[in-house]
């Protein structure tokens, strides 16, 4: 996951200490970690990966098991400052159900995925290939992804549903990128709030 | 890394208690007995004990096997002793009866030492919040002031929940396994099922029977094959058995003709042959009573409010008589209470029989809970 450290960077500045927050896909509990270390979270992730599970125990994080798919029922709205889903939305089916659901038990969503539209991703797909990059690492027929949308597509979600976006960063393989993101950034980084 | 081991050749220890114990059913228990064991060496510090409280047919006799008896294994032996989940290489780890039993500590088949005759049916209702209560006089006689953690399952995990709401200062770490925070209604009913069965069986005389010179096997009998249907899942008994037949056919009788009759009189059988008819009614109640929510009007919320540990909780996905559902309820409220909590659901076809198997995941997740500890 080094690769991918700019992700939990920007999480990072966004958590304020002492905060309650819910990392869901929290894998090896690694950013749950970091999050505790230095914002003083206190932190719980949701993993349904039965190996991934064992890590997060072995590494002390409180990690409840649960399929995201279904919602996050039994979680009492607004009980988190910060519901985090650091590069698993385009792996999850229910893509509008369970933003609501980050958006009830949350009083901020963050949420970061690979952007599809990236120039070389386009590249790729204009040779005939599908992408495969430092942030889609898989290959068609192996990879965990679900969804492919690009920055715009999100943008255009997040309006019909009446989702905020309260800040949005964008990143070309870990450098900021601030002008055509839906273009130039192969991952994206949103902080996500309810309107009005 | 090494190997998994046995703690090899174990024996019981007892101890007498003659401070009252007063009992939630209203009575006290003025002088009894607890047998345990105890597996490991407890530190200098005291810091590494854990318990493992048992469910309703275990006992004291968690790991190891006892001299000369080479089929002696202890019911957890798969979870506890070197290099296993639960290393005694690092932990103390006690094993214990639970009042009622028929295992040792007092219960209705040991004396009333007021009248020097067998308790039988006057053995007083005891409850989890009791036993509890007497776990902790053993860990004070043991010079234990702090549990590193109290690990059980289905009613052993309800004393794990009940020691971090009697005992919060006392216990580090809970795992709480196959459990629920209070049985359904469906749940009781079956346990009533089993009761009815001891109850009308004509050698039961009221629960003293051992006067008469008799059991009342057909009801022990009855309340196993109850029991252990509900401990199987409908996959695990299609599985295991099917419908197969003995003859091959049907051959229009009542004696055994599908294979899960023959299990299922076996399993009763076996039981009745070893188990007590009183300690099954009243561990079945005491199961039936434990509701540690209903002095804060059902409130979940509230009565775990207490809890400090560091809890585990851990279900099985085909287990329908501590379904994960109930498992969930303890883990929402804690998590309600901002307490630390991880829950695992392991994919199992074995019922709620899985918390005693040693699946591969399962052990891996409870290891990794044990080794993270600090004591």
């Amino acid at each position: 996951m080094s690769a991918y450290r700019y992700d939990y960077e920007v999480i990072t500045q966004w958590i304020e200490p002492g905060e309650k927050v819910l990392d869901l896909g929290c894998g090896d509990g690694s950013l749950l970690g970091h999050l505790m270390k230095v914002r003083q979270v206190q932190g719980y992730g949701v993993e349904n990966d039965p190996d991934k599970l064992v890590s997060s125990i072995r590494s002390g994080i409180n990690v409840i098991q649960m399929d995201m798919e279904k919602g996050l029922t039994g979680i009492e709205n607004g009980f988190f400052d910060h519901v985090i889903m650091s590069l698993s939305l385009q792996a999850m089916h229910n893509t509008q159900g369970i933003l609501a659901e980050m958006l009830r038990v949350g009083r901020e969503a963050v949420v970061s995925f690979p952007n599809f539209g990236y120039w070389r991703h386009r590249q790729s797909i204009l040779n005939g290939r599908m992408p495969v990059s430092e942030s889609l690492p898989h290959q068609w027929y192996n990879t965990p992804n679900v969804r492919f949308f690009t920055i715009a597509d999100f943008d255009a979600l997040c309006d019909m549903n009446g989702i905020a976006v309260r800040e949005r960063l964008a990143f070309d393989e870990g450098k900021l990128v601030l002008e055509e993101p839906n273009f130039l950034a192969s991952v994206a980084v949103y902080r996500l709030g309810r309107n009005g | 890394m090494i190997q998994p081991q046995s703690v090899g050749t174990v024996a019981p220890q007892r101890a007498r208690f003659t401070e009252p114990l007063p009992l939630r059913s209203g009575g006290t228990l003025n002088d009894y007995e607890l047998v345990y064991e105890t597996y490991g060496t407890l530190n200098a510090a005291r810091s590494n004990a854990v318990l493992v409280c048992h469910a309703l047919s275990g006992s004291h006799h968690v790991a190891g096997t006892y001299a000369g008896q080479p089929g002696s294994t202890g019911w957890w032996d798969n979870l506890v002793g070197p290099g296993k989940p639960l290393d005694t290489r690092k932990f103390f780890v006690i094993g214990v009866n639970n009042l009622g039993s028929c295992y040792g500590s007092s219960g209705p088949n040991t004396i009333n030492p007021a009248t020097g005759k067998l308790w039988g049916a006057d053995f007083p209702f005891v409850t989890v919040e009791d036993w509890v209560h007497s776990q902790a006089r053993l860990a004070d006689l043991l010079g234990i002031e702090r549990l590193a953690a109290v690990i059980g399952g289905s009613l052993g995990g309800m004393q794990a929940l009940s020691w971090t709401l009697q005992y919060p200062e006392r216990v580090g770490n809970a795992a709480v396994i196959a459990s629920a925070p209070k049985l359904t209604a469906q749940n009781i009913a079956f346990n009533e099922v089993a009761r009815q069965a001891i109850l009308t069986d004509p050698d039961f005389h009221g629960g003293h029977y051992y006067e008469h010179g008799i059991v009342p096997e057909r009801g022990l009998r009855l309340a196993r094959m109850i029991g252990h249907i509900t401990y199987l899942s409908d996959d695990a008994m299609a599985e295991k058995f099917g419908r197969s037949l003995r003859h091959g056919k049907a051959v229009y009788s009542y004696d055994v003709e599908f294979e899960i009759e023959s299990y299922l009189r076996y399993q009763g059988e076996k039981f009745a042959g070893f188990f007590d008819a009183n300690t099954y009614l009243l561990t079945t109640k005491a199961l039936d009573y434990f509701d540690p929510a209903f002095e804060h009007g059902g409130n979940l919320n509230a009565a775990l409010a207490r809890a400090t540990a560091d809890f585990l909780v851990v279900s099985f996905s085909t287990d329908w008589r501590f379904a994960p559902e109930r498992s969930r309820e303890i883990v929402y409220a804690l998590l309600h209470n901002r307490r630390n909590v991880s829950y695992a659901e392991i994919d199992s076809v074995a019922g709620h029989d899985s918390f005693l198997l040693d699946d591969a995941r399962y052990h891996a997740l409870l290891g990794a809970w044990f080794d993270r500890l600090e004591v």
